[in-house]
């Protein structure tokens, strides 16, 4: 048994079988795994007597749920209207220049991937975006720059 | 029985029985309120809002298939509410719908281009946003193409492909506008588990599920002096082929549909009924061998309870979901790969011709029929056994594209050899025929005796019931069937893959104690098969399946082993049911598909 279908049956284990305990496994394995790989989803359908499309269909469903391979930082930026009019537009170009790839992409070190998400709550302090888990707000490009080197050299 | 409640609507006082939605009780006083995403068959969706109507009192407009009648309910149907909202339901639908009508496979037979019909929608109030849209269409499978283009997200696919067939292999996924009816990671049809059934697209109200269709390489066969185009035309397809050339639900065209095949230029028309009895003789044979080798010789290596293999959507359902089952499964061909094979070994050398010269085409009420004679293994002839698998509704088409006026032809006979068949051949197109045509055979194998029932109609397999579960106590046997002697056979009989799954969960948990098992895909037996005419709802099961016994009741011959074809291609040419012959050319091993 490979290591994922391990993992997948531990958790089932834990959550049980029941529809229900789908949403918790694909919260636990897109944290371990960063992203919910066609194995795991395959292996997630096995162990709940469900198809893998249904697996698929609810993981789609949220934009928290990867089902691409994402970095090890995923940089999430606002995208509601009032982001939009407090000037995400020029937050988004920032990123893409600074880390050299385009809205969906993921650096080729698999450092960061950058991606746009609805509202996270934070609309009296736009623009903001998270990363990983972590809110940043009343972001400008210098802040943005200032961020990106933080993390980098982090590594 | 609930109580019972009244309510007006229009004007008129309807009583129904508590828990009606308000659109059947419309539809009990003759109002038709229109509907899409609405199918008898499944589970109320609600979400095309096309029927709603306007609730005296109520705020907002109400579904009418969603909403249950209470006690002194006034609804109206028709007011300007109604009408423009309906209108707006349409347009909008039709805004992100490709309406490129003239071009589309189900035109004239697409229930929004109706609605967009009746309601006359002419004017261009929203934005066409298709060309905004990257849809993608999937025609990778060779039964089915998906175009998403069409699609107006009703669900009726996702509602049949879970809660009658247990397979999701259509599922919603993503959200908001990006919202679309998708496979496993938007894999092609052909590459997830999905069975080829086809029950979505005879419940897809529009064209974004069809049938891959190949009428006009059928034409060019018929149009090429040098082919010799062999025919042959499934039990269930003459009970429903009338539905889409204007005529009755359930009526009986057997001898108008042999008429039209020889009018429209095959060379032979036969019958998929022949190669059903010689599927009793070899399917039947294998039962009793198998029981021999478990009751007589204590063989454990013998898998019981064996199955019946002559549904290639229940094939493909077991090779993914149960691949430790598939030593249950009988060996044998499903009918129409029989008859193939056969096409191409004993009628072209009986007729003299080559085989290479000759284009084998069947008519079915299936769509994973055409997957089925795709199969690496269905070329035991040296050439691709069946060639083309057309529908019974391409067949109606290809009918009309000829110009002939179906209901006024001549009743004509099938074309003989392969041309004769006995009631138990007919009933396979139900569920529980083949049960019943193998026990009418096997038992009187065994005991030398006609089946105790009257008139040979089995009754306890027949119906439309999920699961039927029947046993047959074996008595008074002949001598060199002595073991079976005092043997109840118990078999169980499902239709609809997710009541197969309810079956062979019973058989993997040790819960069940069948012989014998058989298992058809689709809903009803072939009657309801994805090729059938659209619509195929549960009433028109019934007159379909009706239509069958009456078939089987009016034939001379009734049983399998009786059919002097069948005992004549014994003589000339298999020899004997199980025999080195039939190993070769009828019978078929499986493939493990569950890692895929």
């Amino acid at each position: 048994m490979t290591e994922i279908k391990e993992m997948v049956k531990i958790l089932a284990e834990k959550h049980g079988r029941e529809r229900g305990a789908l949403m918790p496994i694909l919260q636990a394995v897109v944290e371990k795994q960063n992203f919910l790989s066609e194995e795991a989803m395959t292996e997630i359908a096995r162990q709940l007597d469900i198809s893998a499309a249904q697996v698929y269909g609810t993981a789609s469903f949220y934009s928290f749920l990867d089902i691409k391979p994402r970095g090890k930082y995923v940089i999430r930026v606002c995208k509601s209207i009032i982001a939009e009019m407090k000037g995400k537009k020029e937050i988004l170009k920032t990123l893409e220049n600074s880390l050299k790839i385009k809205v969906g992409q993921t650096t080729p070190d698999r450092m960061f991937s950058l991606l746009e998400t609805n509202d996270i709550g934070w609309s009296d302090q736009e623009p903001s975006l998270l990363i990983n888990e972590t809110p940043y707000t009343n972001l400008t490009s210098e802040k943005i720059i200032n961020i990106i080197h933080e993390y980098r050299s982090k590594n | 029985m609930g109580n019972i409640i009244k309510l007006k609507i229009d004007g008129i006082v309807v009583s129904v029985v508590e828990g009606t939605s308000i659109l059947n009780a419309a539809k009990n006083v003759n109002i038709k309120i229109p509907t899409l995403c609405y199918h008898p068959d499944l589970c109320v969706a609600g979400n095309c809002r096309v029927c709603v109507v306007e609730q005296e009192g109520a705020r907002t407009l109400t579904a009418s298939c969603a909403t249950p009648v209470s006690e002194g309910m006034v609804i109206n149907t028709n007011t300007v509410k109604v009408r423009t909202a309906r209108k707006h339901i349409i347009e909008l639908l039709l805004s992100e719908h490709n309406s490129e009508c003239t071009k589309c496979y189900k035109n004239g037979n697409c229930e929004l281009q109706s609605l967009a019909a009746e309601y006359k929608i002419t004017n261009e109030n929203f934005i066409d946003l298709v060309p905004l849209h990257n849809y993608t269409i999937d025609n990778f499978s060779p039964s089915i193409i998906k175009n998403n283009s069409k699609c107006i997200r009703c669900q009726r696919c996702v509602r049949t492909c879970e809660q009658l067939q247990s397979v999701s292999a259509l599922v919603v996924a993503h959200k908001g506008e990006h919202m679309k009816i998708s496979t496993f990671l938007e894999k092609s049809l052909f590459d997830v588990v999905c069975t080829n059934c086809g029950q979505c697209i005879i419940r897809c109200p529009v064209g974004a599920l069809i049938e891959k269709n190949y009428i006009e390489e059928v034409w060019n066969a018929i149009y090429d002096p040098n082919k010799h185009v062999v025919v042959q035309t499934a039990p269930a397809v003459r009970v429903a082929l009338g539905e889409d050339l204007d005529m009755r639900h359930g009526e009986i065209v057997t001898g108008k549909m042999v008429s039209a095949l020889k009018k429209i230029g095959f060379d032979s028309v036969l019958d998929t009924d022949f190669a059903a009895d010689l599927t009793i003789m070899e399917e039947g044979t294998e039962l009793l061998t198998r029981l021999k080798k478990a009751l007589v010789e204590n063989d454990k290596t013998v898998a019981l309870p064996m199955i019946t293999s002559c549904s290639p959507g229940w094939i493909k359902f077991i090779e993914h979901e149960f691949p430790q089952f598939l030593s249950n499964v009988s060996t044998c061909k499903s009918p129409q790969q029989m008859f193939g094979v056969l096409t191409k070994t004993y009628y072209a050398k009986k007729r003299n011709l080559d085989p290479a010269q000759i284009v084998s085409v069947s008519i079915m009420p299936c769509t994973a029929k055409k997957f089925e004679a795709d199969r690496p293994e269905m070329r035991s002839s040296g050439y691709k056994d069946v060639d083309y698998v057309l529908t019974t509704r391409e067949l109606a088409v290809m009918i009309k594209q000829a110009g002939l006026d179906f209901r006024s032809l001549p009743e004509e006979k099938y074309d003989s050899f392969m041309g004769q068949s006995t009631g138990a051949a007919v009933i396979f197109g139900v569920s529980g025929g083949v049960m019943e045509a193998a026990l009418r055979t096997a038992y009187e194998f065994i005991t030398g005796r006609e089946v105790p029932f009257t008139n040979l109609e089995i009754k306890p397999v027949r119906g439309m019931e999920g699961v039927k579960e029947t046993s047959v106590k074996i008595e008074r046997t002949l001598p060199e069937w002595r073991f079976l002697e005092g043997v109840t056979l118990n078999t169980a009989i499902a239709h609809g893959l997710a009541n197969a799954k309810k079956v062979m969960q019973n058989v993997a948990s040790g819960k069940a104690n069948y012989h014998f098992i058989e298992i058809m895909a689709c809903p009803g037996g072939c009657i309801g098969g994805g090729g059938q005419p659209i619509p195929t709802n549960a009433e028109i099961l019934m007159k379909r399946s009706e239509a069958i016994y009456m078939e089987d009741t009016g034939m001379p011959i009734r049983k399998s082993h009786e059919n002097p074809e069948i005992v004549q291609i014994y003589n000339e040419f298999i020899e004997k049911p199980l025999g080195q012959k039939s190993h070769e050319l009828l019978h078929t091993n499986y493939i493990d598909r569950s890692e895929k």
